[in-house]
């Protein structure tokens, strides 16, 4: 996890997508994700999206602040509503499904 | 009755184990659950699963200075702290001192999409962190199967599940997981399989529309434990459970002897009293004055700078103080003094082994001298039931070498209702107060009816309840049997004047015989002169026939000298 933030558009334009990404260590699950989620974004989201990827091993306390429950975890904060998503993302569909994405569609701001 | 397990238990020495702070689960245990690990807690909704945890955790904190996390998969941290308030707990204090971790996992299934794998690392990593925090040996889960509505895998949660359980055991906490009673088996979603060290089942039943909570040890292993159902209490006091076993009759017993309050009557027994730690009974129809006895009996014990507790189960304390002020007892000074404790409560409130458990927490953290129940005769239930109650709260007086005074009402005119014959055995000391009618009146009058260990007497004894004490009056026995009230003036009225009469022809008898002696002795005197005046002629005309003969012999003498002179 050597990047904590991954910016790759403006966060303060209107339907960006500001995603964290829970993990809890270099565990083949959390790896798998981060690597979904990137293929993911590019593909549905490119130059609007934003990953934060947490390493709870290191932010401990941040498991009971975000109310994390399993890992690997993936929080939509923006655009609302929250949403979240558990696994290792790698059914893209749901994951498109829990991120309020239709392939190649613009979501709604 | 607490259990005394400890000597058949050897295997306690290899387990160590965490006191939970509760009074009698304790005992029933042998000290507590078993240290460094987990221990299923389960039951039904609204049994006091979350409660008694939080007990545990606290009294860890604040007497064993053990901290301790709080996991709440349900409740949120600061509706926790405001529920177990009522309990006296200060659960944001002992946060604030870093000795207590509330955590609330906040579960909402609605949230939460699922792809492809996933673990529940978050959950130890928080837990681990909680408990870093304090340091904490203990730790609850509360309740931790609320994990499976939120989330469908029940495979990957299961092993979790496992997971965490032995990852406790490393940790090396005392841990507590709650679960809800489900059908057919322990907890809804089978966790007890997974925690095998101890299982404690609580159990709130209802029986004629009154609860009783329930407690009992499922399994303990590598320990003995107490295998039966112990009735507990959730009050404003905590958590107590009351270890019941069958009736002990071990208990040391005292020949010290304790008034009773009421000089009269304890001239009724042999030694002047009850023995202390002996249990008495005072059966009575309505208004023969029992709670005035017992009123006295209280005083007798508070005056003498004793404690004295009072359960009242019809009158709450101030009526009872009230109503005693005319019967010549201020008992407010007791009360103000903290000699006497009034514990009222409509019989109603709670089940029997409520009661009883009430009482027992009661009388172990009040230490009497003394308790008086008035009455015994208001609880209703199965019979059988009712002398269980009456037998362990008589156990645990004689224990604890408390004296006993027990007030029960009889029902039906006949002296021995059911209710006191059930109980009569379990009594060592009986009196029965009863009332007689008669001559349009109702008079009071008691006996005693048994004295274990020392004479008593058999006498029926009419009292009155005077504004300056009961008072006893000498009984009247007579052909007419005993008499009470009017009816007994009246007979002694007339038996003065019967005793009168008769004292009066005594004195007739006696002139006349003075009389009589008098003329008979006259008599005599005349016979007697009479006697002396024949006995005085007599003599007289003895000396003179001596005389004669005396003439006759000279005579004699004198003619026969004259005839030899002749011859």
């Amino acid at each position: 996890m050597t990047p904590d933030a991954e910016i790759t558009s403006d966060p303060a334009k209107a339907g960006h997508y500001n995603l964290r990404l829970y993990v809890a260590g270099q565990t083949p699950k959390s790896l798998a994700a981060i690597s979904n989620l990137k293929t993911i974004c590019e593909e549905h989201l490119a130059g609007m999206y934003t990953i934060e990827v947490i390493d709870l091993l290191v932010k401990p306390q941040l498991a009971a602040g975000d109310q994390i429950l399993a890992v690997p975890t993936l929080v939509r904060r923006l655009p609302p509503p929250i949403k979240r998503i558990i696994g290792n993302l790698s059914d893209t569909d749901r994951v498109l499904v829990g991120l309020d994405i239709r392939s190649g569609e613009t979501p709604p701001p | 009755m607490t259990e005394d397990l400890a000597g058949e238990a050897p295997e306690t020495l290899a387990l160590t184990k965490a006191p939970t702070g509760i009074k009698g689960l304790d005992d029933v245990t042998l000290g507590g659950l078993p240290k460094g690990r987990p221990t299923l807690l389960c039951g039904a909704a609204g049994c006091g699963k979350t409660l008694v945890a939080m007990t545990f955790l606290v009294n860890g904190a604040t007497q064993f200075g053990e901290t301790g996390v709080f996991m709440s998969f349900e409740e949120r941290a600061e509706d926790l702290a405001a529920n177990v308030a009522s309990l006296g707990y200060d659960v944001d204090g002992l946060v604030a001192d870093k000795r207590l971790v509330i955590d609330h996992v906040r579960i909402e299934p609605a949230e939460i999409e699922v792809s492809g794998e996933f673990d529940f690392e978050p959950l130890f990593v928080r837990l681990g962190y909680a408990i870093d925090q304090v340091g904490a040996k203990r730790v609850v889960l509360d309740t931790i199967e609320a994990l499976f509505s939120g989330f469908k895998d029940q495979a990957v949660l299961r092993a979790e599940i496992r997971r965490l359980f032995s990852w406790l055991k490393d940790r090396g906490v005392t841990a507590v997981i709650t679960g809800e009673r489900g059908d057919g088996q322990l907890t809804r979603y089978g966790i007890e399989e997974y925690v095998s060290d101890c299982v404690i089942l609580l159990d709130n039943r209802v029986y004629d529309q009154v609860t009783t909570r329930r407690l009992r040890i499922v399994k303990y292993r590598g320990s003995s434990h107490g295998t039966n159902e112990y009735p507990f209490l959730i009050d404003d006091r905590g958590v107590s459970v009351m270890p019941i076993t069958s009736a002990g009759l071990q208990h040391r017993i005292s020949s010290e002897i304790v008034p009773t309050g009421v000089p009269d009557l304890d001239a009724m027994f042999g030694l002047g009293g009850f023995y202390r730690g002996s249990s008495v009974l005072l059966s009575g129809l309505a208004g023969t004055g029992k709670s005035t006895f017992s009123a006295w009996f209280a005083n007798a014990v508070c005056n003498r700078g004793e404690r004295c507790l009072y359960f009242a189960f019809e009158e709450s304390p101030d009526q009872i103080v009230r109503n005693m002020r005319s019967a010549g007892i201020d008992l407010q000074k007791h009360v103000d003094s903290g000699r006497l404790l009034f514990e009222s409560a409509r019989p109603s409130l709670y089940g029997l082994e409520m009661h009883l458990t009430r009482m027992h927490r009661d009388i172990v953290e009040f230490k009497p001298a003394a308790v008086v129940v008035d009455p015994i005769s208001a609880f209703r239930g199965v019979q059988s039931e009712i002398h269980g109650t009456l037998l362990r709260l008589a156990d645990i007086c004689k224990e604890r070498g408390v004296t006993a005074f027990f007030t029960s009402l009889s029902l039906a005119s006949d002296h021995t209702s059911e209710a006191d014959r059930g109980v009569s055995s379990l009594m060592d000391t009986w009196i029965s107060l009863t009332d007689v009618e008669a001559s349009g009146e109702r008079n009071r009058v008691m006996y005693v009816l048994k004295a274990r260990g020392m004479s008593h007497s058999n006498q029926m004894r009419e009292y009155l309840l005077t504004s300056s004490g009961v008072r006893l009056i000498e009984p009247y026995v007579g052909q007419e049997g005993v008499l009470t009230g009017a009816a007994r003036q009246a007979q002694e009225a007339r038996e003065r004047s019967e005793a009168w009469e008769r004292s009066q022809a005594v004195a007739r008898r006696t002139r006349e015989l003075d009389r009589r002696r008098a003329s008979i002795e006259r008599q005599i005197a005349e016979l007697r002169a009479g006697l002396e005046a024949e006995e005085n002629e007599f003599a007289m005309l003895a000396s003179q026939e001596a005389g004669r003969e005396d003439a006759l012999t000279a005579d004699r003498a004198a003619m026969a000298a004259k005839r030899s002179a002749a011859e």
